[in-house]
């Protein structure tokens, strides 16, 4: 996020995109309804009802994938009639021509037509965003899981900026990240081109640091794979040995049976993780690992704070810290990597990083702090680009054009399939459907279909039916639901007795190569 | 910055700052059922009242903003009186048994009882017991330990805003009610537990928890969620003996939860001791995992691993890192494979 989570209940004006925000954030959820109480407008751009559009003044009920148009069609309104922010744009922006040009192709009509909203609904929902501030903008996996993730995030980005929403309290962009170290673990510079703090792997400077700081003779030097790219790899023998270090890749990942293929072509697969699951039977060697509340350390949340986790019971049979497994690796391959606790990896990462160069365990004892905190007095950031002054001096627009999903429904498969998170559970539900109660809470997976569409195939509430893509099937029970809308179907990947990644699309976005779990397209079938 | 008298002394308020408030930070004790930071001002439940030299009758401290000048006492036998009076009259409506009661130790009521030296409810109500809402898989609601001090009706509806508690019905047969009085799993409740912290006396409360142990039993850590993103701050309270932790609650101090919580952060915590954990390093031998000792299974993945790589090449080992996991050991992993196996194929799945 570029702001905080306090924020939020400032804010004279919410728009959320892609977010269901009440399931899969409750308590950022709980700062919008508080919010909005006070008296602050709350736009819901979502496919489907979901539960935040209770408590919304507006609800943009677009086709799934079709965001960029949506924006876009704002923007062309918002530019139009001058409403742009004309002084924010010429001090801390670039390139605005060029998102004009672009925009310029999405009169209302055209938006309306692609995302299925009324162009008058369009026309008010442009005024008043152009007319009330502050405006904070929030997104989840709405935005992201899409072959064009990168273009909706780039168009989010655009309108804030275009409305001189940036650098400011309760404005920005901002992702509500789905897991509780998302953040952090990029932060970490477990991705394939950086280091720690977002230091380039390809920057012979970065890369002369850390060869002092690690103590080693040569790094490598090209950007490395990315998961998609790992997988299909198995296939070909450009990956031979895989190290798999909690996650459970066979329910997380699209198309089961492709991941399934993958694992089975490896020479060598390690799993470090704290339950048999999914992926273990494929493994060669499954390391136990301790697990929250067992180990100590930091995670960092979606604003940014570094916070700590702390050890108050001892990890069952001879589990260990994944910290020191990879030490112990590293010894036998002949390198010591100078650590013996979580505290002294905390200190090798921070003293060759940056933003979180000036975040000691000391310091965050009590409360944690939003990075970037370069120095041991910076108090840390609450919100970034202050004033309008972007990191990279001037704001970029990234004007991008609409396109479809990799896979839109046909005569064959006339369901656009949807996938996400529920309240109750989380994920491939290691943690969740191994506490007492929550599978009293919600015990079985359920495919949501709208009233009309299961009048029209005959289904009702209950039955249990079939979701078929070109990828597989599996069988669940049908929630008849206003929920969805017609023509759409919902599920999550919490159950392995009814997995929707079965049948969902390892198609992905070419730059982030996050697939497009929020869009392929399916049918139903009677079970 | 208003000055005045308390208790015989002088103090500085803040503006706007309640009597309450600075008695407090002044180490006096008030009781108050139905006042909670929270939820704001409330001023129903009347034992939080003071004295105040020219005011007609007594004053409720919660709801009453200090002023120049004022001269406050908090303690005199007239207030002992009322508060006494108050408490009591409460202890009786309900059923209170602190035995039983998984609050003992913790309920502001037993506190305010204590304190005003009230061993037993004094009267008798004729009044039938209540059913006690068990339905719901978290929560458990005990309608007869209700002292109707609205907290938790105002948590659901203006803290967290969820919306789905109520008081309903009239006089003596006011209840709190879900949606329109159904059990609480057959209500709307999104088991926040948003009521079970603000709740005063043993009213609502985790089923998890119940029978885990008394507050002088377990000790009280302070973490962070390994839910969503959002990191809320939580106590953890552990029960070091049994090596369990057997209760969260919110932290009320500040962000970015101000003690709010979702239900898998509230009672989502005992997936550690699940007897279903993964104990012991494992190796596929003929076919099957059998357990091995670390040094055993340490030593073969390095062999394994230095074998590929003297074979097929650095870059032909990749691996991924938990966005689940601390950032030490997201650190850990990417320094290994870069530092020590020379590849940067090292991803995380934030990406899928």
């Amino acid at each position: 996020m570029t702001n905080s989570i306090r924020e939020i209940e400032d804010a004279r004006l919410l728009f959320v995109i892609g977010s269901n925000t009440t399931e899969a954030h409750p308590v950022i959820s709980y700062y919008m309804k508080r919010a909005v109480k006070k008296g602050a407008t709350l736009i819901v751009c979502d496919p489907r009802r979901i539960d935040l559009v209770r408590w919304a003044t507006h609800h943009v009920q677009h086709r799934v994938g079709t965001d960029v148009a949506l924006l876009n069609g704002l923007m062309n309104e918002i530019i139009a009639r001058g409403w742009a922010d004309k002084t924010f744009i010429e001090q801390h922006t670039e390139n605005y021509e060029e998102l004009a040009r672009m925009v310029a192709a999405y009169p209302l009509e055209r938006a309306a037509e692609i995302t299925g909203v009324d162009a008058g609904q369009l026309r008010e929902i442009a005024r008043i965003i152009a007319t009330t501030k502050p405006m904070g903008l929030y997104y989840t996996l709405g935005i992201t899981e899409h072959t064009c993730g990168t273009d909706n995030v780039m168009t989010c980005a655009n309108l804030q900026m275009l409305l001189g929403n940036m650098g400011r309290p309760s404005t920005g962009v901002n992702p509500l990240r789905g897991q509780n170290n998302v953040q952090g673990a990029c932060d970490m510079g477990s991705l394939p081109n950086i280091y720690q703090n977002y230091q380039r792997v390809d920057n012979p400077a970065v890369i002369e640091k850390f060869k002092k700081g690690w103590k080693v003779d040569r790094l490598p030097e090209k950007p490395g794979l990315t998961i998609p790219d790992m997988f299909s790899g198995m296939l070909d023998g450009r990956t031979r040995a895989f190290i798999c270090h909690g996650e459970n890749v066979v329910m997380s990942e699209p198309n089961e049976a492709h991941t399934i293929r993958c694992l089975e072509a490896l020479d060598f697969l390690v799993v470090l993780d704290i339950f048999p699951n999914q992926t273990t039977p494929y493994a060669d060697v499954i390391f136990p690992c301790a697990c929250w509340s067992e180990q100590d350390g930091t995670f960092t949340n979606t604003e940014r704070r570094v916070q700590r986790v702390r050890k108050v019971v001892e990890p069952p049979g001879e589990s260990r810290e994944a910290w020191w497994i990879y030490a112990e690796l590293a010894r036998r391959l002949g390198y010591d990597m100078e650590f013996e606790s979580a505290h002294e990896v905390w200190e090798d990462m921070r003293r060759l990083g940056t933003g979180y160069a000036g975040i000691t365990w000391e310091r965050i004892e009590e409360r944690g702090i939003q990075w970037p905190a370069p120095t041991t007095r910076h108090p840390g950031t609450a919100y970034l680009h202050k004033d309008g002054n972007f990191a990279r001096g001037k704001g970029k627009f990234m004007p991008a054009d609409w396109r479809p999903p990799a896979e839109t429904p046909d005569e064959e498969y006339p369901f656009t399939l949807s996938t996400g998170r529920r309240l109750w559970h989380y994920h491939t539900g290691t943690q969740t459907r191994n506490c007492v109660g929550f599978n009293e809470l919600f015990g079985e997976e359920l495919v949501e279909v709208s009233p009309q569409d299961a009048r029209d195939l005959k289904i009702r509430d209950g039955d249990y039916v079939w979701v078929v893509s070109r990828r597989g099937r599996v069988k669940m029970k049908a929630w008849v639901t206003e929920r969805s809308p017609k023509g759409v179907l919902w599920s999550s990947f919490h159950f392995h007795e009814a997995h929707i990644n079965v049948v969902t699309n390892n198609a992905f976005d070419p730059v982030t190569q996050t697939a497009e779990y929020k869009a392929c397209a399916a049918r139903l079938e009677k079970a | 910055m208003p000055k005045f008298t308390l208790n015989g002394r002088a103090v500085e308020a803040a503006e706007g700052q309640t009597i309450l408030d600075v008695a407090r930070d002044q180490g006096f004790y008030i009781p108050s059922l139905c006042y909670h930071p929270k939820v704001g001002q409330s001023g129903m439940c009347r034992v939080c009242a003071v004295e105040v030299e020219g005011a007609r009758g007594l004053v409720m401290s919660c709801i009453t903003p200090v002023t120049e000048g004022m001269v406050v006492t908090t303690e005199s036998p007239r207030l002992l009186e009322v508060r006494r009076t108050i408490v009591d009259m409460l202890l009786s409506e309900g059923e209170h048994d602190c035995l039983a009661c998984e609050m003992c130790g913790e309920c502001e009521l037993q506190d305010a009882a204590y304190r005003l030296g009230i061993e037993r409810a004094s009267m008798v109500m004729d009044k039938p017991s209540l059913e006690v809402d068990a339905s719901h898989p978290m929560l458990v609601r005990n309608p007869n330990r209700c002292i109707h001090c609205y907290r938790c009706i105002k948590g659901c509806n203006n803290t967290v805003v969820n919306e789905v508690l109520d008081m309903g019905y009239r006089g003596i047969q006011s209840l709190v009610v879900a949606d329109q009085n159904v059990p609480l799993a057959e209500s709307s409740c999104v088991s926040c537990g948003e009521c079970v912290q603000l709740c005063p006396t043993g009213a609502l409360i985790g089923k998890k928890s119940i029978g885990t142990g008394r507050v002088w039993n377990l000790e009280k850590v302070r973490t962070t969620c390994p839910y969503c993103g959002v990191g809320c701050q939580m106590w953890l309270h552990v029960d070091r003996a049994r090596n369990r932790v057997v209760k969260v609650t919110g932290d009320e101090e500040g962000a970015p939860n101000q003690g709010m919580l979702c239900v898998k952060g509230r009672f989502g915590f005992d997936f550690p001791a699940s007897d279903k954990r993964l104990t012991m390093p494992l190796i596929r031998k003929n076919g099957v995992h059998e357990p091995v000792s670390w040094e055993e299974a340490l030593d073969f993945t390095a062999q394994r691993l230095k074998e590929i790589r003297e074979q097929y090449g650095a870059d032909t080992i990749s691996a991924i890192s938990s966005s689940r996991d601390v950032n030490e050991n997201n650190y850990a992993a990417m320094k290994f494979m870069r530092a020590v196996i020379g590849t940067n194929n090292i991803d995380n799945c934030a990406r899928t």
